[in-house]
């Protein structure tokens, strides 16, 4: 089980650790440290590290590492998995899940870490029964504490730690009954230099904010159910239900929670809202390259692409660049080649475009790498996938709630690869 | 903020602080005292020193402050084990604390004892964790079924003697399930320090419980309990579908170490499945989605599965056969997963979708990052040799980026040609011409030997051969082993193809080798050549030049057996490092290796007894050449190696001489007197090589009165388990039926995939034993089927003496690998059935042996008279020519021929109503002109004295 667990920060700090167990010395953050010199990159760090009498199970989040030590054999995913659960906590107390919130929560940062595990095993993890255990802090209760003296520590047991339905509070009140749905879709694709599709597939989740008054049981149904053959739900859906209908069933958490997660993957067809026409070539023998490229609308059924940003990673030779964006703004990072261009949203009628020379070393020879082009973009009230909520019943109270659904379609990893025409050699295959 | 945060982390350094503290602490007011305790809990979270406050904190602890309480807790748990006589102060109020009406307060009495790593705490601890652990609440039951574990952790007997263990596999039964899953991972935690302890006993009324536990529980039970049932062994094929049914749901869980889990547990379930069972195939189907939905997860998670897809992807590669295109690596991926991913991909590469992978493949290449582009560019090679169809593509390809000029690109695509030419021999060699443009540019060693192997093994389509080996010579001082050792053999490649031109340059290695060179590897290789050469150049051509064995499709496969356990383990940390948990969990001592259910003769295959050995000294198991892959390799270090290595190259006669009298001085003799030797305590250390089936066989007529005539045949032993043979197993064993010798083997696959493309090969061996034919293994070999085969033999083959004298060292080749092992063959089999010697030739050999010459051999506890025993060794090929009575004791005097000429004569000696015969051996006699058996004819001559009684 999970013996200790090490904060440390960007730059090689550790500022919190909490033991479980026995102690275990600091200095078995040095096999870590090690790792993250050899890293090229603070993400590169691998997420398994072994030592000769611990195992270290990091991630990497906000940019603090959260370092947990394993001294028997323990599933990796099970630690993993709980040091988001520790991160989403933070996040969901403190609002930033940074270096700073956490030391000046350094005591409740403390009690909730000795809540969330016993002995390495987790204990409450869930955000509804935390919040009942202690307090988030809050500007209002932080006063009211002083004047009364009361503490944030709940004084009772968590009602819903041992009912059947253990991510409900019982008792809950709203006047105003509402219940929220989003459903996000983040589009992963790769496109290769011909513009042709490699891989594109859909990630999608349904998070609900629900606040709606005493045990209300709801079932959420969907025009096209069958787009969802792989799906990761909220541990209250029932199963069966959905197995045999087709019909999300489900008493909700109260408050914020994802009630569903899903993948449409390669297999089916994926739409590709946005294409990119890209010219960039090197000459051999000359100290310039030109750059050209060209962003247009695709399969979007009409809905505008907002807030679209373009980011590549030009090659190492390439000293600086002079482009001119019809429209936004670009910058070109000379460490690190980073090219970013921001360009707003995508007019059918006149399409954004970047163009113009980029300046490499003098005498250098042609670079080797191809860059990639990476898009981040939005499409409000659509999802990419066509998914549809067709309707939203509740049963077991007697208030009408107010509902509403919102849709979104997101880049997630969107890439274009380009090549350079002078370097593959076309070959009889 | 209204109220200015006290900043715990400003300076905490001074001891005038620690006393302004310590006044705080012992403040009247409850609020001061509450802030008090979070500054020193505050300096304590960042590692400073604040046990000097002990006494002061823990005297806060008698509150009915809950806030209060919990943080002295938390100080307590981490001082208490540097104060334990402190400590003991607050044992007063945990008990009080455990009787609390609020099950909160109960529950968290109960849990910060048992934190508190104290050996004096403990016994104190008893009283309270039972009642805790009969609580009527639930939630003071589930945080009690911890403490066990705890308790356990610090004072294992005392957890034993007071029967916590009991309480708590009465707990598996509890009507909560959050109660159940607590208790599941208390046992499974203790279990794991007592690895035969058969503390979680499951029965299929526990597995009912456990499963309806599993539904209600939380995200972190399910995994307990998936891991506990991971470790049950279903009755039937019945019972596991059952189970498989009731845990699927569970691969729609949200969180992946459930998901992990529930996959560990169908995988292993599924081993029981007919395979032609619809639901085995839904069950496949239902594996895909949720593995691909852990790779759009977070990298770290994504690690974690890729690893473990890579188990399931060799075990079960159907399952994802169709998702090739989620492994396709995006550029800002960590290194970690890229380089994961490229595995999974090699993996996956099939004749259908090869293309598409090349693609990506020659795209990787051109990446930024090094090690990631080695890897694709190695990768490009791995496919070439797995699907044989795009060989001419992936060369292409190679050829592309080596015209990059890029360095390390050319150098890595060089050294993967060098194994699809191992892979292809004269396909691809037209390219060769490209490789040597790049000579010069290479720098790292593993590619500079792969060029000069390039070189050396196509020394004769190279004009210009002998001036590039040449040119590496120069600096042969400065270079690495590996591109010594390699420059050395293909300059004596070369040598014995272009013999006229080369003389200069092989004695210019040959002595840079041996006489410049420290390194003993090299200097010995060098020796070996040399004397290689200067005996017999047509030997050394021969072996230097033999044909090597083709490198498998897959190399670096897990070997199955270890794959079924680390599929067994799926989700731990042994499927991430790919190794056996015992091999590196600390703490976790002996743990028992895990097998998958269900397919046949999985479970016998460890424990496979060797029936073979009807006497002593022969059950010793088949050794196993090292598979180095390199046959050349494994026959250079033969026999070639006298002691007499150290020191300059002896005479180029002295190896002979040498094996000669290595055999007078025991070959021969240890053969036959392992085989006569039937008491082990007779047998001197000499005679101490195992002998599979010797003569003791032939003379194990025990019960044998009703036994059919017939030649006595060995049973079969295993030659090569499976564990050595990549899930193939043989068995086998030696007989002479119809005048031919025969080896019969049975053929098992244990692995998962088809096995195809059988052919066999045998060293050179003291007999000349050779196989007549081909091995006739016709159909594929399908996992789990077994499969007899006879293979006939011949005499005619090379000759060479082994030791011992009967030991075949075999090569079988299928479409996964090459494997060796070495086996022994019944000394019987050789005997001709024209043995019969002519009554006075008999009479007259017989008399022209010095008595000096003689054996003596004694076989205890035969219970046949002489003539029984005369015709049961008749049918062996041993002949009795004449049969004398003296003083009561019969006198059988036997010959036998063996397939070399070499006569045998023998003289056996049975006294009736004594269990023991005598054997004599006075002389082995050669009547031949084969050249072949020289070794034998000076036996013959100078013969050996050994008597053993």
């Amino acid at each position: 089980m999970i013996h200790s667990l090490f904060l440390i920060n960007a730059s090689g700090d550790i500022f919190l650790e909490k033991h479980w167990k026995s102690v275990v010395s600091r200095s078995v953050c040095d096999y870590f440290f090690e790792a993250q010199e050899r890293a090229t990159e603070p993400e590169n760090v691998p997420p398994v590290i072994p030592t000769p009498h611990h195992y270290l199970i990091s991630v990497l989040r906000h940019r603090i590492y959260f370092v947990a030590v394993i001294q028997s054999e323990v599933p990796p995913l099970f630690v993993i998995e709980f040091l988001h659960r520790v991160v989403d906590t933070f996040q969901d107390y403190f609002g930033v899940c940074t270096e700073a919130a956490i030391k000046d929560n350094v005591v409740v940062v403390y009690e909730l870490l000795e809540e969330m595990l016993d002995n390495g095993f987790p204990l409450a993890t869930e955000s509804n029964i935390l919040k009942e255990l202690i307090k988030p802090p809050t500007i209002l209760r932080t006063m009211v504490n002083t004047i009364t003296g009361s503490t944030n520590v709940g004084e009772q047991l968590p009602t819903g730690q041992l009912s059947v339905v253990p991510w409900r509070r019982t008792g809950v009140k709203y006047t105003n009954n509402e219940a929220y749905f989003d459903v996000v879709e983040e589009i992963d694709a790769i496109i290769d230099k011909s513009g042709s599709t490699i891989t594109a597939e859909i990630q999608g989740v349904i998070d609900a904010c629900v606040k709606l008054t005493g045990m209300p049981d709801l079932t959420l149904s969907f025009m096209n159910p069958r787009l969802l053959d792989d799906v990761s739900f909220h541990p209250c859906v029932r199963f069966k239900r959905w197995e045999a209908e087709r019909i999300l069933s489900f008493i909700p958490p109260d408050g914020n929670f994802r009630l569903l997660s899903y993948h449409v993957s390669s297999q089916n067809l994926v739409a590709i809202p946005v294409y990119v026409k890209h010219n960039i070539t090197f000459r051999e023998g000359s100290s310039q390259g030109r750059f050209d490229l060209t962003l247009g609308p695709k399969q979007t059924m009409g809905k505008a692409v907002e807030s679209v940003l373009v980011s590549s990673q030009l090659p190492r030779g390439v000293l600086n660049a002079n482009l001119n964006p019809s429209q936004g703004a670009y910058t070109f990072d000379p460490v690190t080649k980073l090219l970013t261009w921001d360009v707003g949203k995508i007019n059918p009628q006149k399409l954004p475009n970047l163009k113009g020379t980029m300046n490499l070393q003098a005498g250098a020879s042609k670079p080797d790498e191809n860059p990639t082009i990476n898009i981040q973009f939005k499409i409000q009230q659509m999802a990419i996938s066509g998914l549809k909520v067709n309707r939203l019943d509740m049963y077991g109270e007697k208030y009408k709630p107010f509902k509403g659904i919102k849709y979104m379609t997101k880049a997630g990893k969107f890439q274009v690869r380009t090549y350079q025409h002078f370097l593959m050699v076309q070959t009889s295959m | 903020m209204l109220e200015p945060d006290p900043n715990y982390f400003s300076s905490f350094v001074c001891s005038g602080e620690i006393f302004e503290l310590k006044a705080e602490l012992n403040s009247d007011k409850k609020e001061k005292k509450k802030e008090a305790v979070k500054k020193v809990i505050a300096s304590m979270t960042v590692g400073k020193d604040v046990s000097a406050l002990f006494p002061d904190v823990v005297n806060c602890m008698q509150t009915d402050n809950l806030e209060l309480k919990k943080l002295v807790y938390l100080y307590l748990m981490n001082y208490a084990k540097s104060q334990p006589d402190m400590a003991i102060m607050a044992v007063n109020t945990f008990v009080k604390d455990c009787e609390d009406p609020n099950p909160l307060i109960r529950a968290l009495a109960v849990r910060t004892m048992g934190c508190i790593r104290v050996d004096k705490i403990t016994e104190y601890l008893c009283e309270p964790l039972r009642k805790c652990l009969k609580d009527e609440d639930p939630y003071v039951r589930k945080t009690a079924a911890v403490c066990v574990a705890k308790l356990h952790d610090i004072n294992a007997q005392l957890v034993e003697d007071q029967g916590f263990l009991d309480t708590l596999k009465d707990l598996i039964s509890d009507s909560n399930p959050m109660v159940v899953a607590n208790a599941v991972a208390a046992l499974s935690e203790i279990a794991e320090s007592h690895p035969n302890s058969n503390l979680m006993d499951l029965n299929p009324q526990t597995i009912n419980k456990l499963l309806t536990a599993l539904n209600e529980c939380t995200e972190w039970g399910q995994i307990f309990i998936l891991d506990c049932l991971a470790n049950y062994t279903p009755r039937d094929d019945r019972e596991s579908q059952s189970i498989c049914e009731r845990v699927t749901p569970r691969l729609s869980h949200a969180n992946s170490a459930v998901v992990l889990s529930a996959v560990k547990v169908l995988m292993k379930f599924m081993e029981m499945l007919p395979k032609d069972l619809d639901y085995y195939g839904t069950l496949l189907k239902k594996l895909a989605p949720p593995l691909v939905t852990l790779l759009s997860a977070e990298p770290e998670l994504q690690y974690v599965a890729l690893r473990n897809i890579n188990l399931i992807v060799q075990r079960r590669p159907e399952i994802l056969k169709h998702e090739m295109k989620v492994f396709f690596v995006k550029y800002n991926d960590p290194i970690y997963v890229k380089l994961e991913k490229l595995d999974i991909m090699i993996r996956l590469a099939s004749q259908a979708n090869i293309a598409q992978v090349l693609a990506e493949l020659k795209e990787y290449a051109t990446e930024v990052d090094v090690d990631f582009v080695r890897k694709a560019v190695r990768a490009i090679g791995r496919c070439a040799i797995k699907v044989e169809q795009s060989a001419e593509r992936c060369v292409s390809t190679l050829l592309d980026l080596i015209q990059t000029k890029v360095n390390y690109v050319v150098q890595e695509a060089i050294v993967v040609i060098k194994d699809i030419f191992r892979k292809y021999p004269n396909k691809y060699e037209s390219v060769i011409a490209t490789l040597c443009e790049n000579l010069d540019s290479l720098d790292e060693p593993e590619a500079r030997a792969a060029m000069i192997w390039i070189v050396g093994e196509y020394a004769e389509r190279i004009d210009n051969a002998d001036e590039l080996l040449e040119s590496f010579l120069e600096g042969f001082h400065d270079e690495s082993t590996q591109v010594q050792l390699q420059l050395l053999t293909a300059i004596v490649k070369l040598f014995l193809k272009k013999p006229t031109e080369t003389q200069e340059l092989v004695q210019q290695v040959l002595s840079l080798a041996t006489q410049d060179s420290d390194n003993p590897d090299l200097r010995d290789r060098g020796y070996i050549y040399w004397r290689l050469l200067s005996t017999d150049p047509v030997a050394a051509k021969e072996v230097v030049l033999a044909e090597k064995p083709l490198i498998s499709e897959e190399t670096d496969l897990i070997e199955p057996t270890l794959l079924e356990e680390l599929i067994c383990h799926i989700g731990t940390l042994a499927s991430v490092y790919h190794k056996p948990p015992s091999a590196f969990v600390e703490g976790s001592r002996g743990v028992q290796h895990k097998r998958l259910p269900g397919s046949t003769g999985l479970g016998e295959s460890l424990e496979s007894p060797d029936t073979g050995s009807a006497a002593g000294g022969s059950d010793a198991p088949p050794a196993v050449i090292p598979s180095q892959g390199d046959l050349l390799g494994d026959l250079l270090n033969l026999d070639l190696t006298p002691p007499a290595t150290t020191g300059p190259p002896p005479p180029p006669t002295s190896g002979m001489q040498l094996g000669a009298m290595d055999l007078l001085g025991g070959g021969l003799d240890s053969l036959m007197g392992a085989g006569f030797g039937a008491a082990p305590a007779a047998s001197p250390a000499s005679f101490s090589a195992p002998v599979s089936g010797g003569l003791d066989d032939l003379f194990d007529l025990g019960g044998g009165v009703g036994m059919p005539m017939g030649a006595y045949n060995p049973p079969k032993t295993v030659w090569l388990p499976a564990m050595k043979g990549k899930g193939l197993e043989i068995s086998g064993t030696f007989a002479r039926r119809a005048g031919i010798i025969q080896m019969e083997m049975t053929l098992i696959n244990k692995a998962m995939s088809v096995m195809t493309d059988f052919a066999i090969q045998f060293n050179r061996n003291s007999f000349g034993i050779a196989p007549a034919g081909p091995l006739q293994v016709l159909t594929p070999l399908s996992p789990n089927q077994t499969i007899e085969v006879a293979l006939p033999l011949n005499t005619v083959g090379p000759v060479m003496k082994m030791d011992p004298l009967n030991n075949l060292q075999v090569a079988v080749k299928n479409n996964i690998d090459v494997f060796y092992f070495s086996c022994q063959y019944p000394i019987s089999v050789l005997f001709v059935e024209d043995g019969k010697m002519e009554r006075q030739v008999f009479l007259a050999t017989w008399k022209d042996i010095p008595n000096d010459n003689e054996s003596q051999f004694q076989i205890k506890d035969c219970h046949l008279n002489s003539d029984a025993a005369s015709s049961k060794l008749q049918g062996s090929n041993i002949f009795t020519i004449a049969k004398r009575t003296v003083d009561g004791q019969d006198m059988l005097y036997q010959s036998m021929k063996l397939t070399n000429s070499i006569w045998v004569l023998a003289e056996l000696r049975v006294q009736a109503g004594n269990p023991t015969y005598t054997v004599s051996i006075p002389l082995l006699l050669v009547e031949s002109e084969s050249s072949n058996v020289f070794l034998f004819q000076s036996q013959a001559t100078k013969g050996k004295k050994g008597t053993l009684i």
